[in-house]
Parts: C-alpha cells; sequence; structure tokens
C-alpha cells in the first residue's frame, strides 16, 4: 500500500555558475524511504551545495521529515548548504514548524532555490 | 456542500504501514462534507496519519492480527477522530521537537508524530488502558478555526 519513492540525481549551476547537486523525489517520503533518500544523498560528491526537489512528492510523514533531519545532519557535518522547492503550503508549514527552516532554505521553485544556494 | 447533521463513520485498519492512507483519504472525505476549507483538510490528514501511524508501530507493534479503529465523529462545528490501538497507550504530553539538539545528535531524528498531532489539530488527547486493550488518540478539528 505504502507507495515506493522515486529519487535521481542531477547536476545544475546557480546563477553564479556554482554546481549544485539537485536530488529529485517522487511519490511517498515514509519509513521505507530511506535508500532513496539518504542512500541517494550519500552517493552523491558533497562537493558544492544541494537542493532537493520535492514538486513530484505526494505523502510525507514524520519518519519521512526525519529521514530528511538526518540527511541534514550529514550536509551540515561536511558544510554543504541545503535549498528544498516544490512543498505544498501544507508542507512548507510542517517543514516550518519542525524547525527545517534553520537548516535549509525553502523556495517555492527551482529557479528561486538555485538563486538562493 | 456542508452536512450539519452528527455523523458517525467507523474504519478498521490492518497494522499495516501504508493504511494510514486508507485513514486520511475518509476523514478528508467527512471533512469536506462538513465544509472544512482545504488547509484545514491537510492538517487533518496528517494528524490523522501520524495517528494511525503510531497506532500501528507502537501500538500495535505491527502485528497484522491486530486492526486499528478510527472513529470519526461529527458535530455541526467540530469532527472528532479517534485512533484506537490495542496497546496500552501513553499519558502526558508530547515534547516540542528540538531541531538544535536533533541535529547535534542529542535527541532522535525521529519523534515528531506526536507534536504534529497536537500542533495541527485543535485539541489531542492520549487516553491510555488500564488492560492494555483500547488505548487511543482523539483529535478534533473546529469549523470555525482559522489556520
Amino acid at each position: 500500500m505504502q507507495s515506493e519513492t522515486k529519487s535521481y540525481a542531477e547536476q545544475a549551476t546557480t546563477p553564479a555558475g556554482t554546481p549544485v547537486t539537485v536530488l529529485r523525489f517522487a511519490g511517498d517520503i515514509a519509513s521505507t524511504s530511506r535508500e532513496a533518500v539518504l542512500g541517494l544523498y550519500q552517493a552523491q560528491p558533497k562537493q558544492g551545495p544541494v537542493l532537493l526537489d520535492f514538486t513530484k512528492v505526494d505523502y510525507i510523514n514524520s519518519s519521512g521529515i526525519a529521514l530528511m533531519i538526518q540527511m541534514l545532519i550529514e550536509a551540515s557535518g561536511v558544510g554543504q548548504r541545503v535549498a528544498v522547492f516544490g512543498l505544498s503550503a501544507h508542507f512548507t508549514k510542517v517543514f516550518t514548524m519542525v524547525g527545517i527552516t534553520k537548516y535549509a532554505t525553502l523556495a517555492a521553485t527551482e529557479a528561486e532555490a538555485l538563486a538562493a544556494l | 456542500m456542508s452536512d450539519p447533521k452528527p455523523t458517525r463513520v467507523e474504519v478498521r485498519l490492518p497494522s499495516r504501514l501504508g493504511y494510514e492512507k486508507v485513514a486520511m483519504s475518509t476523514a478528508a472525505a467527512v471533512a469536506k462534507l462538513m465544509g472544512f476549507a482545504d488547509d484545514r483538510i491537510e492538517d487533518l490528514k496528517t494528524a490523522v496519519a501520524e495517528a494511525c501511524i503510531n497506532a500501528i508501530e507502537h501500538g500495535n507493534r505491527l502485528n497484522e492480527n491486530l486492526s486499528v479503529g478510527v472513529i470519526l465523529s461529527s458535530e455541526a462545528n467540530a469532527l472528532e477522530v479517534k485512533v484506537i490501538d490495542g496497546g496500552k497507550g501513553m499519558t502526558g504530553q508530547p515534547k516540542k521537537p528540538d531541531i538544535d539538539r536533533k541535529m547535534r545528535g542529542e535527541e532522535p531524528a525521529r519523534g515528531l508524530g506526536m507534536f504534529l498531532m497536537q500542533a495541527l489539530v485543535d485539541e489531542a488527547e492520549w487516553v491510555a488502558s488500564d488492560d492494555g486493550g483500547g488505548s487511543y488518540v482523539r483529535l478534533v478539528i473546529r469549523l470555525d478555526k482559522a489556520a
């Protein structure tokens, strides 16, 4: 019943020309998403900032948010900046309530997120 | 299209992760019929999902022989959702998560569900069972409450 998380990585650049790793997610982000979320992040080079695309994510629960926090802990440990875009208004509110905005920039669009990095 | 007549809807879920979505959809449909705004329905869906996940994981310990009961009771201006499991339940109130402590590894990254329930609905109450057979969380969302 829990739908799988699809994810893949791409490279992009900020308007200033800084290389950025973009992790794109689709489907559900829940307790079963560890490999699709943390595994994908851990497989990427740790130079430059990371951008997380939630545009095609249908459902995030507290276990999924915990995976995001674990990713933020790892990114913080290697000095990587993190930005997020494509969250619904509801999950923007939830991420803000939990305090994720202290450690990741939330943006409405990919262009805004890249400009913020 | 609001429905002012008191109504009771019951759903039984298997103790299998993912089935919380059945309760989410049912709660959303009832709230829509009552005339709740879309943003409040999203709040309710997340709170109900977290209540069901706790019931499946912690109350029933993922034992698929046990079910999770979800009872939705609507009044003119409020919707109450009870999520019942076979565990002993909990008492007290959830602590607000401290993102700084989580980032420093001083508290687990998990443990957000109860906080979200409490933060997203107008009332959240945990009722423990003395004999371990019918603990529940009771959530209430009111129609006149702005998001």
